[in-house]
């Protein structure tokens, strides 16, 4: 049996970690099975229950090794990969889980489109077979981190005659292809994290294909299920938001009073029982997928991060009352808690929207987790293109 | 990180628990309590602590205990939380246990074996380094008093605090807002012999009690489960508008924030526990979360219960009340949330002012 402990040790010893090149460390990394123990032998990983992942991560930090860039590339590593070690072939996983991991290639999620945002089943986005190459029409919108990436995943319609969830494939798509057309969006922070993508005549490979034919919805579900664990995650107390909040509490006294307090208190036992379910959820997943009790998790997340973000500014109201910088930027690298409390406050409120609403979490939850009656759907069991719109 | 999962033997230990439980107790007979204060619940006390052995978990094998540990004693508890059942057992079996295992009393293989009852004599809402001690006269309103043989007495004797056992009290029994666990007044009668006094006596107090609080979390675990599965099986069968309640939103969703709210009720009691079974240095901290914290989910899930039953939930007829009644009093016993709140923020350095 590997021991992580030794395989990590054995990995810091060939590099100075004071002069090394990021990508050549994360290519070792990956090579060694480091990125992901969990994942098989030769595609990042050993093998290893998942939970023995954290064990890696901790001693890396430690040590102040090369981390990936989870601000540029969240979604290659939190959700392309882990779909990809499910659905994908080992072709495709040879191919792209090393550069993804190494951040040689950035990736995007095309999945949302003007008509279809909760009701993501409902993409219009046609991908029709033409020999063994898809051609892909339609436009995807709320594209994060699309102008910096070189890949993307993308959910399409592949058969529009049958309902909706049956009709989809999922796809990688080389972002450099010709007909691949990404526009800025500008968010409520001033800056453009997320894009409007159009997708005209774009060529896909069939051997880019994730999953069969029509199983698009299954695979799409994967990647979300990662989604909601790596936007509810934090394995450390006081991380985030609250922890912003807290050092400001302690390094200084003007920001303290009574009627604060108690809020404060409410929130830090808020974040750290959200903190021990998680971890507690992490324990029962050791081996296997994310189930639906992690959209739970990210529901929790969103409320905390809103609340604690907005009594931020309560705290310190004459800096609350400013803001850093409204100039329009490209986002290259994105992050909730990057720059000043204003932006915190306004980019919190992506949080309960981004990867799943939060009504729609608590859809999941009722009816996935504690087996209520689905919604009333009135589309249910029509054709995706006899249904009226 | 500390397990906070549970193993075969403690599933298996809930398993005997719950079927003990299901031939002594249940929701009519405890609801009897509200009106016949002396019904006899005798045979709860037996299942639990005789048949099972379950009074001597935390007590070493050379007093007759079993010598297990805070993890399996929560995982009691919360069936103890799920059935409401008439029992003493957290304040005996945990609190008075804990304070004569502090003093490593021989007096506790007495309670080990559920031959006697315990029961530390201090108003139910004390909690650690918030107490006092009494200086004669009625302690009121005290829990697990009634039918006890062996009362633990803080008391003050020229300004030192003293741990007195008395084999005799004067029980006058409370008409509480909780049936299932009743309070009293006690006035306790006899000399009393000292067990400790001074720093050891206070140590000893304030340990019980923080193991009290640490572990009633469970008790509220169980009950906010119970609460939540039993309206989540209401919502799918109830019928308004031609539909199961349980497929409207406005339901489906306060579920869902239910549960979210028990699953971190879950893990943070798990974690009070573990850390107390463990002697671990973060114990104070995971015992003023759990306890801010579990105390409201178990409130909340009982009134989410009452609301969404619609009438019968208000019903004397319908086990909700009984729920809310223990939860109700749980929020209020051993420190509430605010002020466990209070005692968290000096622990993780974020003070008022
Ligand atoms: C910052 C940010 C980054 C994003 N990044 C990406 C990305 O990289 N890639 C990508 O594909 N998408 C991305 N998204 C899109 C995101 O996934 C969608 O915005 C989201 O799924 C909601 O879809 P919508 O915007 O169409 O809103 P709608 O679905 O129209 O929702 C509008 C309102 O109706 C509610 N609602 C909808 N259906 C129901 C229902 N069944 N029950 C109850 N309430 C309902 C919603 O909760 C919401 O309050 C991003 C969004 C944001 C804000």
């Amino acid at each position: 049996m590997t021991d992580v402990r030794a395989e990590v040790a054995a990995l810091l010893a060939r590099f100075d970690l004071e002069t090394v090149d990021p990508v050549e460390f994360l290519g070792a990394r990956f090579d060694a099975g480091l990125a992901w123990v969990h994942f098989p032998v030769g595609r990042g990983g050993l093998d290893r229950p998942r939970d023995e992942q954290q064990v890696v991560e901790q001693l890396l930090a430690e040590a102040g090794a090369p981390a990936p860039d989870l601000g540029r590339n969240s979604i290659g590593i939190g959700m392309a990969a882990p779909t990809l070690i499910a659905f994908g072939t080992p072709e495709q996983q040879d191919r792209y889980l090393r550069p993804l991991f190494t951040c040689e290639e950035i990736w995007c999620q095309l999945f949302s489109e003007p008509g279809a945002g909760s009701d993501l089943a409902g993409v219009a986005t046609k991908a029709v077979l033409d020999g063994d190459t898809w051609i892909v029409n339609g436009q995807k919108v709320w594209t994060s981190g699309a102008q910096n990436a070189q890949r993307a995943i993308l959910v399409a319609r592949t058969d529009p005659t049958v309902v909706k969830h049956a009709g989809l494939s999922y796809f990688v798509v080389d972002m450099a292809d010709p007909g691949v057309d990404v526009r800025p969006l500008r968010q409520i922070t001033g800056e453009a994290e997320f894009n409007e993508v159009f997708l005209n005549d774009v060529r896909v490979p069939d051997a880019d294909r994730v999953g069969a034919v029509g199983a698009g919805w299954r695979v799409a579900t994967t990647t979300l299920n990662n989604e909601r664990v790596a936007i509810g995650s934090g394995a450390e107390r006081e991380a985030g938001q609250i922890g912003i909040v807290t050092e400001r509490w302690r390094n200084d006294p003007s920001v303290r009073s009574s009627a604060e307090h108690d809020r404060l208190m409410s929130w830090w036992v808020e974040t750290e029982v959200t903190r021990l379910a998680g971890e507690r959820l992490r324990q029962q997943l050791a081996v296997g997928q994310p189930g639906p009790e992690s959209s739970a998790m990210k529901l929790a997340f969103a409320q905390q991060a809103q609340q604690i973000s907005g009594f931020a500014l309560e705290l310190d109201p004459d800096a609350g009352l400013q803001y850093d910088d409204w100039t329009m930027v490209r986002t290259v690298s994105a992050s909730f808690l990057g720059r000043g409390p204003g932006f915190r406050y306004l980019r919190a409120k992506g949080n309960s929207i981004e990867g799943g609403t939060s009504e729609i979490m608590r859809n999941v939850v009722s009816e996935r987790v504690l087996g209520l009656p689905a919604d009333h759907r009135p589309d249910k069991g029509v054709p995706f293109n006899e249904v009226p719109r | 990180m500390t397990d906070l999962l549970y193993s075969d033997v403690e599933e298996s230990l809930r398993s005997s628990v719950r079927g003990a439980l299901g031939r002594v107790t249940d929701s009519a007979r405890v609801a009897a309590l509200y009106d016949d204060p002396d019904a006899d619940t005798s045979a709860v006390w037996s299942a639990v602590a005789g048949d099972l052995g379950l009074a001597g978990l935390l007590v070493p094998g050379e007093w007759g205990g079993v010598g297990a540990g805070a993890r399996e004693v929560a995982v009691v508890l919360e069936e103890l939380g799920r059935t409401v059942a008439p029992v003493p057992f957290l304040e005996s079996a945990v609190i008075a246990t804990t304070a004569l295992l502090e003093l490593e009393s021989d007096v506790v293989a007495s309670l080990a074996d559920g031959g006697q009852r315990g029961v530390l004599v201090l108003p139910w809402s004390a909690r650690a380094g918030a107490w006092t001690a009494t200086e004669g006269g009625a302690v009121t309103p005290v829990a697990g008093a009634l039918g006890a043989d062996l009362f633990l007495v803080p008391t003050l004797v020229g300004g030192t605090v003293q741990l007195v056992l008395h084999e005799s009290a004067t029980v006058d029994p409370i008409t509480s807002l909780d049936m299932s666990r009743p309070l009293a007044a006690v006035t306790p009668t006899g000399e009393g012999r000292v067990l400790a006094k001074g720093d050891a006596a206070v140590a000893a107090v304030d340990a019980a009690l923080a193991a009290g609080a640490a572990l009633l979390a469970s008790e509220q675990v169980g009950l906010a489960q119970w609460c939540l599965e039993t309206t989540v099986e209401y919502a799918k069968t109830r019928v308004q508008f031609a539909r199961p309640i349980g497929s409207f939103q406005a339901i489906k969703h306060r579920l869902a924030d239910l549960y979210l709210e028990v699953a971190q009720a879950q893990a943070a009691a798990r974690y009070a526990a573990d850390t107390l079974a463990t002697g671990d240095a973060d114990a104070p901290v995971a015992q003023a979360v759990a306890q801010s914290y579990c105390s409201d989910v178990a409130v909340h899930a009982a009134e989410e219960a009452l609301q969404l039953h619609g009438g019968i939930g208000m019903t004397w007829e319908h086990a909700i009340h009984l729920y809310l009644k223990r939860a109700k009093s749980d929020q209020l016993a051993l420190g509430t949330p605010a002020a466990h709140r209070a005692d968290l923020a000096g622990l993780v350095d974020l003070p008022q002012h």
